[in-house]
């Protein structure tokens, strides 16, 4: 199941890449498909921060990834690079779990 | 040095390389991400030489981490690639390839190498040297950061016990800060992050990060003469 994920999902990304070499690009002149492509991964990656910040199977909890997102956030304020952002939030969260003050 | 009136390339080889650098540490975080998420080192590096594009990547793993299943979690990564499809179509008359050089840009088309393309997009020149050397750079570089990540990740034990399950929030959230420009796109974040939530009990998991896509489409459409 999982190969069939990556191997299916890396083609339909390839595909998407590929098309757009292929496709003529007047496809670019109808304003509906640009702001709908730009607006995609912000209205997508913001669902992914909220789900995976908070969701547990079907139920919604709030535990230590909370305080490493809250932590990532300041990182991200003062400008951290990507692997800084990724590192404190997950050394927070460790953390508090270590202290046995949150789950 | 060139004295030619366009400048040197050699600048954009630089930058090309620094890009590839912070990249990579990223691609570390991927590499570290996905294992902890379930997939093997293997499946993990298959990602990063054959989907290459981040978000798309993390976003497969955390659906499948979070128990949303293959389908789902497939349809979110191509939902998020889409934009690849568009840097594509932007970048083609610039490149103007032909043959199999087509199907090689075809996979270096991500957001880096586009928008060093177009800062560079003074002569045709350096906007294809930009695209060419930052594409490779940041492949090259991505690959062997997800390995290295991959192959640490293996190494320790329960993703919980090491806050790699914050990691990802935290992953997903340092790939949207940059594309929170304006007050447009807040909204947007807010209600694709609400709507998320008020599914979550709902629906099977999966399910609300697909449908905060139709908030883009709505968004898309109501705010199409103005983009």
């Amino acid at each position: 199941m999982i190969w069939a994920a990556v191997l299916l999902g890396s083609l339909g990304c390839y595909l998407e890449k590929l098309f757009g070499f292929i496709l003529p690009p007047t496809l670019l002149d109808r304003p509906m498909i640009r702001s709908v492509a730009a607006l995609l991964p912000i209205a997508m990656l913001s669902a992914l921060v909220a789900v995976q910040t908070f969701g547990d199977g079907q139920s919604l909890v709030i535990d230590a990834r909370l305080a490493g997102v809250a932590v990532a956030v300041v990182a991200l304020l003062l400008r951290a690079p990507f692997l800084v952002v990724v590192l404190v939030a997950a050394i927070s969260a460790a953390l508090l779990r270590a202290f046995g003050v949150a789950s | 040095m060139t004295n030619s009136p366009e400048g040197s390339k050699r600048p954009i080889t630089t930058s090309a390389i620094g890009i590839g650098l912070a990249t990579g540490a990223y691609g570390l975080s991927f590499g570290a991400i996905s294992v902890a998420s379930g997939l093997s080192a293997l499946q993990t590096q298959t990602l990063s030489l054959l989907m290459f594009t981040g978000a798309s990547q993390f976003a497969l793993v955390g659906v499948l981490g979070a128990g949303g299943g293959a389908i789902a979690a497939v349809l979110t990564a191509w939902l998020l690639g889409a934009r690849n499809g568009l840097y594509a179509l932007h970048l083609a008359p610039t490149l103007n390839l032909r043959g199999l050089l087509k199907p090689v840009a075809a996979q270096l088309t991500i957001d880096e190498s586009t928008a060093m393309s177009i800062a560079h997009d003074h002569t045709t020149t350096h906007s294809r040297h930009a695209f060419w050397a930052t594409g490779i750079s940041v492949y090259l570089l991505w690959n062997i950061g997800t390995l290295l990540g991959a192959l640490g990740a293996s190494a320790i034990g329960d993703p919980a016990v090491f806050g790699l399950d914050a990691a990802i929030p935290a992953g997903f959230l340092a790939l949207l800060w940059p594309r929170l420009r304006d007050r447009t796109a807040w909204a947007i974040a807010a209600g694709g992050a609400t709507a998320a939530l008020v599914l979550t009990p709902l629906t099977r998991s999966g399910v609300p990060v697909l449908a905060s896509a139709l908030i883009a489409v709505f968004a898309g459409y109501r705010l199409r003469d103005r983009t």
